[in-house]
Formats: structure tokens, sequence, C-alpha cells
């Protein structure tokens, strides 16, 4: 029984560390100048958490068999703990838990306590059930008002957000349910949504954050590799949550141009 | 003292009285745990459902036909809700802990037994009432179990948000209350009916983690409670606690100025609580078996006492880890995420105290420790994936993904059932008369120890590959859908390990009746419940009260008869 539990604890512990390593499945390819951070921040996590967890398991499995009872098993030894040991150890795993945090956090404060460079460019996204729909603020680079009263998901772009088109900020506003970025360039976002709570995730950009009715929540990545990225809705939303599905196409700074250009043109 | 006697009840005669609205805590503790059985296979059903329709969406299931997506959510919802209130806070604290906590303690019986018969009735209504909500128009709510808020307060907001969600919040908020009752009673008994000797400091740790998730509860569900009540005002009196204004499908909802974080912050004040609540007695099973079976002193029981008392009061202040995502301050954000690394350092104290229980023991492999071991093992594995999900950075792309649900099913879900699992094997014989069969009992744990990690440990590849989290299909983004197989891996692993626990069901319902008969102390344990008979008597020590001498680990003492000492035993403990 000690050996097949040693066997079997050890099975586990290979092969769920095989397929970390061996990077199977692992976190898609990097596509926003976070991911490096983020990366390099989880490889270290990953690294420090899984020598404990090889070491426990096997350290596990080990004893469970060692100390079997048995014909001719050493003497049980008679021992209440050690203080020492106690000490120590609450000291290191404090070290480890608290410093590793530390460590990261300075990349934290650069995504979320500081806000986008003014020269960023300007995307409002906005969450409804089952969609997502990206404005840009045109020449005049101020978004328009909005207003609940003119919503109409059924029409979408424009009309689903409600945009006042009376308002002469929202003349050159344009809605689109594909987000377009340039390359290289700061994007600062303002995440809203109207109906429930959505949430915004590109995992290409190691990106994520809610959307919440009531809210407009200033955000900012910056997008490194021309591609098309996918959006998945990551927060539960109702039935269609499931295909709140997007798509983010990064090109370069004369394509984006171009193509706000002509969007602008199709409104007119 | 006189606290016993105020309470003091004769045993009752007639089938009502005795086994129906028992005022006895055994009986009461039964109860809660049958309660817990049906329901954790109700729970276990829906989730054999959910990973059907994940993989076979068309599938026409009997009875039942083709489950839909938002049918899908609805399953999803029940299965978090009735798993987390029904089974992990039902069976290790109201079930096990009301049955052993006063013999523990030498008590013979809690310190209201009619409060303890109220709070099981209590739980009974608020599950029958959690079950009606698939019975109803528009069937069970799709909000997931944490009825995130706009969408758990809008009728409008899809199906099953009509009256099936005003059930589920009406069956929550019955359950506060059931279960605030059980955690006053439990906080007095400790403290006032413990027998002569039994300091707390000579407590075994099962009384200590019943006594800390006590007062978790009694802190956490009042908190519950009130949101509960409000989010009903907004369903059904209009108020907008949650809700600012929204529209929902082009349609102005008649609400203003709420707040949806508001719910987040007062659900997760309860919920993260809840973890430990659900895990606090699996720890201290574990401890209490480690070292029975071990023949050898728990490593450490200060140690032990302390991390668990530090665990109680840190678990209070890490709510904010469930809300990095959400909208709220990161500078929060980085305050609350300290907290929960250093919450990691008890929980680490204790797994290094149990693999030093094991060493130079003479360790017998009966099916209750190898629970115990099982135990151990899952909740490093689920422990470890804590430190990601608590740096914020990391958080970022883990939020909300199977990473997620891989983490808190390790350790809250399986580490929590092995807690369950290894307490029903240790305290079957006392509770039945009767011994499980062994047989049965170690093919049951070697399927469940493989099949859960054949579940659970590939949902932390899914959530870094960035599948979310609550999709009834995964054919909708390209990337996911490259995750299919292994999705179809983990279904498979599921049904194996599904079809593993009636195993379990067969053993329990035919030792029963059928298993071999129990002597008084078959593990040749120390504590209390083992120097009564086999089952106790309704007062649990036949008018004698116990006197309490010894800790409750002194196994392998030196120059003892014996390699354990009972707590009652009046010889002296010499070495120290």
């Amino acid at each position: 029984m000690g050996l097949a539990l040693l066997v079997l604890i050890w099975l586990i512990t290979f092969f769920s560390t095989y397929f970390f390593i061996a990077k199977t499945w692992w976190l898609p390819h990097g596509a926003a100048e976070a991911a490096k951070w983020i990366d390099g921040q989880f490889a270290l996590t990953f690294i420090l958490m899984g020598i404990v967890f090889v070491a426990a398991q096997v350290a596990l499995g080990y004893l469970v068999w060692k100390y079997r009872e048995r014909p001719g098993a050493g003497k049980v030894q008679y021992s209440h703990g050690n203080t020492t040991l106690e000490v120590l150890w609450t000291g290191l795993t404090a070290i480890l838990f608290i410093g590793l945090n530390l460590m990261g956090s300075s990349v934290w404060a650069h995504e979320r306590f500081e806000p986008a460079k003014p020269d960023a460019v300007k995307v409002e996204v906005t969450g409804m059930q089952f969609a997502w729909y990206f404005r840009y603020p045109g020449k005049d680079n101020q978004y328009g008002t909005t207003d609940p009263k003119l919503m109409d998901p059924s029409a979408g772009n424009e009309a689903a957000i409600g945009l006042n088109t009376s308002d002469p900020a929202a003349k050159d506003d344009v809605v689109t349910g594909t987000m377009y970025l340039p390359v290289g360039r700061e994007v600062a976002i303002n995440l809203r949504a109207v109906d429930v709570i959505h949430s915004f995730f590109v995992p290409a950009f190691r990106f994520k954050q809610d959307a919440v009715p009531g809210l407009i929540i200033p955000m900012h990545f910056t997008p490194t590799e021309v591609g098309d990225y996918e959006i998945a809705c990551a927060e539960l939303c109702g039935l269609g949550h499931y295909k709140m599905h997007g798509m983010v196409k990064v090109v370069s700074q004369d394509d984006f141009d171009k193509w706000i250009a002509q969007r602008e043109a199709e409104k007119q | 003292m006189v606290a016993q006697e105020a309470h003091a009840h004769g045993e009752p005669q007639g089938f009502i009285r005795k086994y129906v609205f028992s005022l006895d805590h055994k009986v009461i503790g039964i109860q809660y745990f049958f309660l817990a059985l049906s329901a954790v296979f109700v729970g276990m059903f829906l989730s054999l459902l959910m990973r059907i329709h994940m993989i076979w969406p068309t599938a026409s299931i009997p009875l039942i036909g083709e489950i839909k997506p938002e049918t899908y959510l609805s399953l999803l919802t029940m299965h978090g809700t009735i798993m987390v209130f029904f089974v992990l806070t039902t069976a290790p604290q109201s079930g096990f802990g009301n049955y052993f906590l006063p013999i523990q303690i030498g008590a013979p019986d809690m310190a209201f037994p009619v409060l303890n018969m109220l709070s099981f009735w209590t739980t009974f209504v608020a599950f029958v009432v959690m079950l009606a909500a698939f019975f109803v128009t528009g069937g069970a709510p799709l909000h997931g179990w944490t009825g995130y808020a706009p969408l758990s307060a809008l009728p409008s907001a899809g199906p099953g948000e009509q009256l099936g969600a005003d059930l589920w919040i009406t069956s929550i908020a019955i359950f506060c209350i059931a279960s605030l009752m059980g955690a006053l009673n439990f906080i007095t008994t400790i403290l006032d009916l413990r027998c002569k000797g039994m300091t707390m400091m000579r407590m075994p740790l099962t009384c200590w983690a019943w006594f800390v998730t006590a007062i978790l509860g009694l802190l956490a569900f009042g908190v519950l409670l009130s949101a509960g009540i409000l989010l009903l005002l907004d369903r059904n009196l209009g108020t907008s606690f949650y809700v600012p204004l929204v529209v929902v499908n082009g349609q102005i909802m008649a609400h203003k100025g709420g707040s949806p974080l508001l719910w987040q912050h007062l659900f997760w004040f309860f919920g993260h609580p809840e973890v430990y609540i659900a895990i606090l007695p699996g720890m201290g099973v574990a401890s209490q078996l480690l070292s029975t079976f071990a023949r050898k002193p728990i490593f450490g029981y200060k140690a032990m006492v302390y991390a668990i008392m530090a665990i109680g009061v840190l678990g209070f202040v890490v709510w904010g880890h469930h809300m990095f995502m959400s909208g709220m301050s990161p500078y929060s954000a980085f305050a609350f995420s300290i907290m929960t690394m250093a919450i990691g350092v008890p929980s680490a104290i204790k797994t290094f105290n149990w693999l030093g229980t094991l060493l130079h023991g003479r360790i017998r492999l009966q099916t209750p420790m190898l629970f115990a071991i099982g135990f151990v093992s899952l909740f490093v594995s689920g422990g470890l994936s804590g430190p990601f999900l608590a740096q914020p950075l990391l958080d970022i792309p883990l939020h909300d993904t199977y990473f997620v649900v891989g983490h808190f099913h390790l350790i809250m879900g399986v580490a929590a059932i092995f807690g369950i699992f290894a307490a029903t094997y240790y305290w079957f014989p006392k509770m039945f008369g009767r011994m499980m069969n062994e047989r049965m009992g170690q093919i049951h744990f070697f399927l469940t120890l493989a099949g859960t990690y054949a579940i659970f440990m590939p949902m932390h590849y899914l959530g870094l590959a960035g599948q979310t989290r609550r999709y009834s299909q995964f054919t909708e983004v390209a990337y996911q859908a490259k995750l299919i197989p292994l999705q179809t891996f983990i279904t498979f692993a599921a049904i194996i390990t599904i079809a593993a626990q009636f195993i379990f069901v067969v053993n329990l319902f035919w030792s029963m009746f059928k298993g071999r008969k129990a002597s008084d102390n078959p593990w040749e344990a120390t504590t209390l419940e083992w120097t009564t008979a086999t089952p106790p008597p309704h007062d649990n020590f036949a008018g004698h009260i116990p006197q309490v001498f010894h800790g409750p680990y002194e196994y392998s003492v030196p120059g003892a008869p014996r390699d354990f000492i009972m707590q009652t035993d009046p010889a002296g403990v010499t070495a120290h």
C-alpha cells in the first residue's frame, strides 16, 4: 500500500510538472508590451512554486512509503515538534511569498497606477449582451455624448451605443465591431458596459479588465506586433457569454490612418 | 457545569422525536451528513451534465433532452451553489462537527439543542427552496454561484433570472440564518461545555478547526444575508443598491445610482472566509488522522493552533483578490495581494507540520489515512497555484479562466471532499457501530485521487492558454477550439471519477448493515469519542462526565504500556 501510494503521488507529480515544462499548453504568444514583463514574473513564480510543489509531493510520497508500518520498522520518534524549525519555515515562507509579490508590483504600478500618455490612441470599448463596440473620437480627438434613450442594439455600431448625432463632437466619431489599432503605439481605452458586467480579455496582449455598468474605466496597453488577435468575454454576462467574441486587428500606422479615413468618409 | 445541567434533556421515545425532530446532536449530525450526501449527488450529476454538454453539445440526454447554452449556465450556477453551501459548508462543519464536537470535549450535547434542531431544519428548507428553482417557469438562474449584479438583479437579463433567481437568493438567505444559528451554538458549546481538564490547548485540532470555522461563519453569513436581502429588494421592490442606469436589449431599466461593485465587496467579504469554512474542518481532520495513524504526536500542536487562528483572521482581509479585474482601485488590489500572500504562510506552516508528523512515524495505511494523505497532496497542489492568482499582475491573464477553476476545485473542492471522506471512513465505526470495507475504500481512494487530478490539473493548462470560464461551447473562439481535445480528456476523466463514487456509496450502505462489528476504539486513538460506547449512548458518556488529563496526541510515549494514552487516562505522560 505504501509503495502504491508513493508511485501514484510521484506519477501525478511527474505528469503535472511535465506538461507545464513541455509547455504543451501555454500562454499564447505575447503581442503587447506588458507580455514580456508579465511572462517574466509568471516564469519566476512558476519556477519557485514548481520547486516547492515537486519537493513537497516527492517528500510526501517518500515519507509515506519509508515510515509505513511493517515488521522491523524503526522506533517512532516521540516528539511534539521543534520551535526553531517552525520559526525558520514561517520566516522563509513569508519572505518568499511577500518578496515574490513585491517583485511584480512595479509592473502592476506601470499597468494600472499610471495613466496613458497624452499622445496615446483613444478608443472607447463598450460591452453589451453579446457584442463589443469600439469608438474612435475622430479628428477632434473628442468623444461625442451618448444617450441611453438612443441605444438600439439591433441597428449596431453608432446606434447600438446610442451616439447622440446632434452633438458636434459626435459627428466624426466612428463606431465599429472590430477593433483596429496601429502597431507600436500606446492605446488609451475607456471601458464601458451598458447592461451587465462584461470583461475585455485579449490573451495575446495579457490584457483583461471588467467593463462595469455605471463606470468608465480608463486603461492602456501597447500592441507590439501586427496581426489579428481574439477578444473573449471573461465575465459571465448571460446566455450568449460564450459567443461574445471580437477581433483586434493590429496594423501599421499607415494602414490604420487609411482605415479610419475610409470609415470617416463612409459616415458622411 | 450549570450550563450542562440546564440543557440536559431525557432520551426521547417515539420515532418523530428520536429521528426526525431530534434534539440529540448525534442524530442532527447524521441528518446533516445525509443532507450533504444527497446534495453532493445532485451537484455531481449537474457537473456530469455540464461536462457532457461541453463536448457533445447536441447530445440528447434521457429525460432531460438537449442542453441549451442557458441551461448549461443554470447547471453551473446550481452546481456551484449546491456544492459550496449544502456540501462543503454542511458536511464537515454541521455534520461531523455536530456529531463529534460535543463528544470530543466531553459534553453531553450541544449548548442549545433546540437551536441545533432548528438550524438543521432551516437548512433543509433552504435546500428544498434551492431545488425548487429548477422546476419554476424559466428554470434555475444563470448568473453563476457568485451572482454578480446587475445580471442577478435584472429579471430581464436572461432566462432563469425571474422566479428562479428569487428562489436562489431566498434559499441562500435561509441558509445564512441556519448557519448563524449553528455558528452561535458551536462557539458557545466550545467555550462553555468543555469537561474538567479539557483546556483549550488540550482540544483536538478538529475542535480548534470547528471553533474557528464557527467564528468565521458567525461573521461572514450575516454579511451575505444582508447582501442577499438587498438583492431581493433590487429585484422585487425597485431599489437600486447594485444597479446603476442600464439598458438591457434597448430597454432602459428603472434603476439608477446603484453600484455593481458593492455586491462584489459584500459577496466576497462572505465568499472568501467561506473558502476557509469549507477547508478548515478538513485541515482539522487531516491533522487528527495523520497523528493517529502515524502513531506519533502532531508536529507543532501550538503552531497548528496559531496557524488556524491566523488563517481565520487573515481570511477576512483578502476578499479583494477576487476583484483585481473588477474596476476596484489598483491600489487596493496591491494591499489585498500582500494580505493574500501572507495567508499562504500559515497554510505552508500546516503543510510542513503534516510532513513533520509523518517523519519517523509508523504509518498505518488504512483507508481514513489514505484520504488524509490525499488531502495533504491536494492541499499542496491547490495551494501552490494560489501565489499566481494572488499577484494582481498574474491575475490579468489568469482571472476568470480555467486556471482559477482548477485552483479552487483542487483546494476547496476536492481537498475539502477528501477531508469529508477521511472523516467518514474514520468516524463511521463510531456512528454506525460497524467498520467500512477496507478493500472498497482503497479502490475508491486510488480511483478518486488519480481521477480528480486528471480532471483538475489539466484545467490549469487550459487557463494558461486563455480558456475562459463559464463557456458552454468552445467553438466560437478560434484559439479555444484548439483546446477541445484537452476538454474531452477532462470529460472522460470526470465520467470515470464520478462512476468511482458509487463504490463509496455501496460501501457506505453495505457496511451500515453488513460491515464487521466495530470495537469501541478500532483505530486505537486517544480522543474522548473513543472512550465511550459504539455507537455512543444518548448523553454520550452514559451518565458519567469524563475528566481529561492529557493533550489529544499522546502516541508512542516512551515507557507507556501501549503506543497511545487516552486523554482520560490518569497515568502521567513523563517524557515531554
